[in-house]
């Protein structure tokens, strides 16, 4: 088994109104110094050893992420490390 | 009824066109859906989202609602639906089927149209009568309509607000893929969700595959709706059904003047 974690935002060019009015609510609450917020997905995957890069990219981009809209980053998260250090006791 | 009776005089009982339905988990326009397609003469026949064929139906209407309480993206999970294995082997085959709404959503995510439908700029769902300007008349589901015809029909979303990019707008626009444009003056009418190039409706390169946002089956009498306007789209559909059937072969070979040649008859939806 292997953690993985895939991340999906809205392409550059795509209005993101959400985004734009998650900024107005940060200058409302006194964060004056953000400029810009694009709001995106975060996916926790637990997959087995079967599964390679190939099928992640598949996984990413046929389901989690619109390819039209979104573009998307896989990263394995290292299951020794996850399993001994402090994110599970988290 | 009378008058849409007047309307179908050219179909006759024994070969009443086939059309279906689908209700995914969610769908909410599916019984507005069957109506219109009854209302304008044909049959309605049920589609369930877990079923692997289409019944044998003649075409496919996907209404919308929020299938699958658009998780993930609005329709992205419909579209791995069983049901859109069928619907997508089909339409490659030449199949007609329109996507209204959800149903444009789901259209997208499964590939059959190009594009995405994304949050509309205001980030209000907005539910209005829209003005439409029908921008060509020789796609399977538009031939009823007069050229440039412009038609009043309700909308209602939150997702509605087309984009692609602009290699694909472009190729959209020289193909007279844009079926239908947003228009109007005035406070509630013209473009209402930042849609690009004001698109409302666009179809495939044949013209069988189409989708729109705005609901043409809510506007089918004067009664429930702002406009029977809506019906051109299932009127046209079964001009292009009846010619295929006749033409039998000849249909799969010649499916680019099938739609040019369909009988015009009363016009549905052209603003007098």
């Amino acid at each position: 088994m292997a953690r993985v974690a895939v991340d999906v935002v809205i392409k550059p060019e795509i209005l993101d109104p959400q985004g734009k009015a998650i900024l107005a609510a940060l200058k409302r609450i006194g964060q004056q110094g953000v400029s810009a917020v694009r709001q995106g997905k975060h996916f926790d995957l637990e997959v087995d050893d079967s599964v390679s890069d190939a099928d992640l990219e598949e996984i990413a981009g046929h389901l989690l992420a619109n390819p039209v809209i979104e573009s998307w980053t896989v990263t394995r998260v290292a299951q020794e490390t996850v399993g001994a250090g402090s994110e599970d006791a988290r | 009824m009378t008058q849409v009776a007047a309307k179908m005089n050219a179909v006759g009982a024994a070969n009443t066109p086939r059309i279906g339905v689908i209700t995914f988990p969610g769908t909410l326009d599916d019984v507005d859906a069957a109506r219109a397609i009854r209302c304008s003469g044909a049959q309605a026949v049920p589609l369930w989202h877990a079923d692997a064929d289409l019944a044998g139906v003649d075409a496919v209407v996907v209404p919308g609602g929020f299938s699958y309480g658009d998780y993930l993206r609005a329709g992205a999970i419909a579209a791995q639906a069983p049901i859109m294995h069928a619907v997508i082997d089909a339409a490659r085959r030449g199949l007609p089927v329109l996507g209204i709404c959800n149903g444009f959503q789901i259209l997208c995510e499964a590939g059959l149209l190009p594009g995405a439908l994304v949050r509309n700029a205001g980030l209000r769902f907005i539910c209005r009568d829209q003005w439409l300007r029908v921008e060509n008349t020789s796609s399977v589901w538009t031939s009823r309509f007069e050229p440039a015809a412009e038609i009043l029909i309700p909308m209602k979303n939150a997702e509605g607000r087309y984009v692609a990019a602009e290699s694909v707008l472009d190729e959209l626009e020289g193909e007279g893929r844009v079926l239908f444009r947003y228009v109007g003056d005035g406070p509630a009418q013209g473009n209402p969700n930042g849609a690009l190039r004001d698109i409302a409706g666009i179809s495939s390169a044949d013209g069988k595959i189409a989708g729109l946002m705005p609901h043409p089956e809510h506007a089918i009498d004067a009664l429930t709706g702002p406009t029977d306007d809506g019906l051109g789209l299932f009127l046209s559909v079964q001009d292009w059904i009846g010619t295929a059937t006749a033409a039998t072969i000849a249909a799969t070979a010649g499916t680019a003047a099938t739609a040019g040649t369909a009988a015009r008859g009363p016009t549905a939806g052209a603003r007098g």
